[in-house]
């Protein structure tokens, strides 16, 4: 059901059955490393290729997931996932693997909560009983396409950040689990004037505030209803320009807010300004924040992906970074 | 009190949010680490010229083709990236970055074959340097010879 | 002393690149085209033979004498075959350079892997 002009309501009680969760050897060894199903203590995870490396990342993540659930690739209804790369290859090749009918998906980093609002929507409506949605991101791979060969020694500025390899996938349907796949704001793509790829925070901050003012405004809560507000990777540049912006729209929310990017990493860590990328939401939604919800610790959670839709090369003819941010309430069903 | 909320000046306000490079350290760090790279580079000249048969004029040449030998194992070894972030300029100015930017950009693009990867690809970042050498070296070719011709 | 003097200029040249990236904000590919472009501007007015004189190294090793050795390669075969000379010889004193670090990087990347 439609909430205002941006705010869907699930009708049917919709759940996160199983989730699955894979990472790189950075983010073991980071705070939440336990919090992963698989990880891996090599970038290339014993592939040929980073390319190949990304695939085998996003498909460990599924079968875990999947595995979970007791469920096989046939009694799937559809499979919706996305990935940072040119014509989401890595999706596209899982795809081809599991001969699940596919919705490839793209909003850059925001593609976790995309294909997590419409599987889940395509559940609610009746149109497929389990709706298997994943992404996934690698280091090297986003590097090469967006930046410069990983080996290159050409420095890179504090506002940086630094993909996660990894990736994230949750099974949704209406069979009884902890947690609960409630509403969805699907985002606008917002741009204020931010050029710079080394600066996605910056860039993605007024999307992931519209998104969330938008959310407060048509669902008529306030910050303190939650327990969590999330946000993709905004990093350690962009979460406080969230708080400010938001604030300055009447909604505090200082105390709940929680950055994926600054959460998966331990400060010590190599990373610049924080992590990014479409693993980085994933990983840490579907791994650590659906765990405190399924234990009750927290009872309601909006995560709000965001993501920088960009475009080498359109950057190089000097536009700007088109950015949107999506999100979707988490509750849990203990708490009920 | 600015708002932060306007599209309009959204670039300029956001400029006290984002961290600034620290300029003194970055400086001194990339002063010792290029300083340290010429430096290898004089006592490899030195080098050459005594043990070698090479003069003050010509032991340019096999001291630059070593220090781009050195600078193509640290890529290929994965360090001189890590170099990079720390040092910045000190070690993207020397000859040893031009090297860099080729072996690393061949080997990423390794996956691809060795045609249609490595070879089509060496050149894709220093290529922008050969170009602009030889167009300034021939435009400020001319210009100084067309001059020596007019002044005889 | 030519030790020291190598060292110090080297590093300075350096700082200046330091300079671009971090107050004018250019890209790694600007600052070295930049340099490259200075360096034989520089070889122009004929500075650029003085600073290799005093700093041995320390001006050989940066990208600017590259730009240097570009113009100088040029300028010889220049005045000894007219203009024709100047596409002759703009890749002499650069043979070196370029062919080991083509060679190398070819070497480099048939036998390693990114890393990463």
């Amino acid at each position: 059901m439609k909430i205002g002009k941006q705010t869907w309501r699930y009708q049917n009680k919709l759940y996160l059955t199983s989730t699955g969760t894979a990472a790189g050897p950075l983010e073991a060894k980071g705070p939440l490393g336990s919090s992963f199903d698989k990880t891996y203590d090599d970038l290339h995870c014993g592939e040929d290729n980073w390319e190949l490396a990304e695939r085998t990342i996003m498909r460990e993540a599924i079968s875990f997931c999947l595995q979970k659930a007791n469920k096989q690739e046939s009694d799937i209804d559809v499979f919706l996932a996305g990935d940072l790369l040119n014509q989401t290859v890595t999706s596209n090749f899982i795809a081809k693997e599991n001969q699940i009918p596919f919705l490839g998906m793209f909003g850059a980093c925001s593609t976790s909560m995309e294909t997590l609002a419409v599987g889940a929507e395509l559940v609610d409506s009746g149109f497929a009983n389990y709706a298997l949605c994943a992404v996934s991101s690698h280091n090297a791979t986003a590097e090469r396409q967006f930046r410069y060969p990983t080996e290159y020694g050409g420095p890179k500025p504090k506002t940086a950040t630094y993909t996660v390899t990894g990736a994230g996938a949750a099974l949704v349907s209406k069979d009884p689990s902890p947690v609960m796949v409630k509403e969805a704001t699907i985002g606008k793509v917002v741009d204020w004037g931010i050029g710079d790829a080394n600066d996605m925070g910056s860039a993605m901050a007024p999307a992931a505030a519209d998104t969330i003012a938008a959310h407060f405004q048509e669902t008529g809560r306030t910050p303190t209803d939650y327990d969590m507000i999330v946000t993709g990777d905004l990093s350690s540049v962009g979460s406080p320009i969230v708080k400010q912006l938001l604030w300055e729209k009447g909604f505090n929310i200082d105390n709940v807010h929680h950055d994926c990017g600054l959460m998966i990493y331990s400060p010590d860590q190599p990373v610049f300004a924080g992590g990014s990328g479409c693993a980085c939401s994933a990983a840490v939604t579907f791994g650590y924040i659906a765990s405190q919800l399924a234990s009750g610790v927290i009872n309601r959670v909006l995560v709000a992906a965001t993501g920088a839709l960009l475009n080498p090369t359109i950057i190089q003819q000097k536009e700007t970074i088109p950015c949107v941010a999506h999100a979707v309430v988490l509750e849990s069903a203990g708490g009920q | 009190m600015s708002q932060l909320n306007n599209q309009k000046d959204y670039k300029k306000n956001a400029k006290s949010y984002q961290p600034k490079p620290n300029y003194v350290i970055n400086c001194i760090k990339a002063f010792f680490v290029g300083g340290a790279i010429c430096l290898i580079g004089q006592c490899l000249q030195v080098f050459f010229i005594h043990f070698f048969d090479f003069t003050e004029k010509t032991a340019g040449n096999p001291t630059t083709a070593t220090l781009i030998l050195i600078a193509a194992l640290l890529t290929g070894f994965g360090i001189y990236d890590k170099i990079g972030q720390f040092a910045g300029a000190g070690s993207l100015v020397p000859v040893t970055g031009f090297a860099n930017s080729i072996t690393s950009a061949a080997l990423e693009h390794k996956s691809e074959g060795i045609v249609l990867g490595i070879a089509t690809n060496l050149f894709k970042l220093a290529g922008a340097v050969i170009v602009f050498g030889v167009v300034s070296a021939a435009i400020l070719g001319v210009i100084r010879l067309f001059l020596n011709n007019l002044l005889g | 002393m030519i030790f020291l003097y190598a060292f110090v200029v080297g590093g300075l040249i350096c700082v200046v690149g330091q300079l671009l990236l971090d107050l004018f904000k250019l890209s790694p590919a600007h600052v070295i085209v930049s340099f490259v472009v200075a360096g034989a501007v520089l070889d122009a007015f004929g500075l650029y033979d003085k600073l290799i004189e005093f700093a041995g190294a320390g001006a050989t090793v940066p990208i600017t004498s590259f730009g240097h050795s570009l113009l100088h390669g040029a300028m010889a075969e220049g005045k000894a075959h007219g203009y024709i000379g100047i596409a002759m010889g703009t890749f002499k004193l650069t043979s070196a350079g370029i062919t080991s670090a083509i060679l190398f990087g070819f070497i480099v990347a048939l036998i390693f892997k990114p890393k990463g």
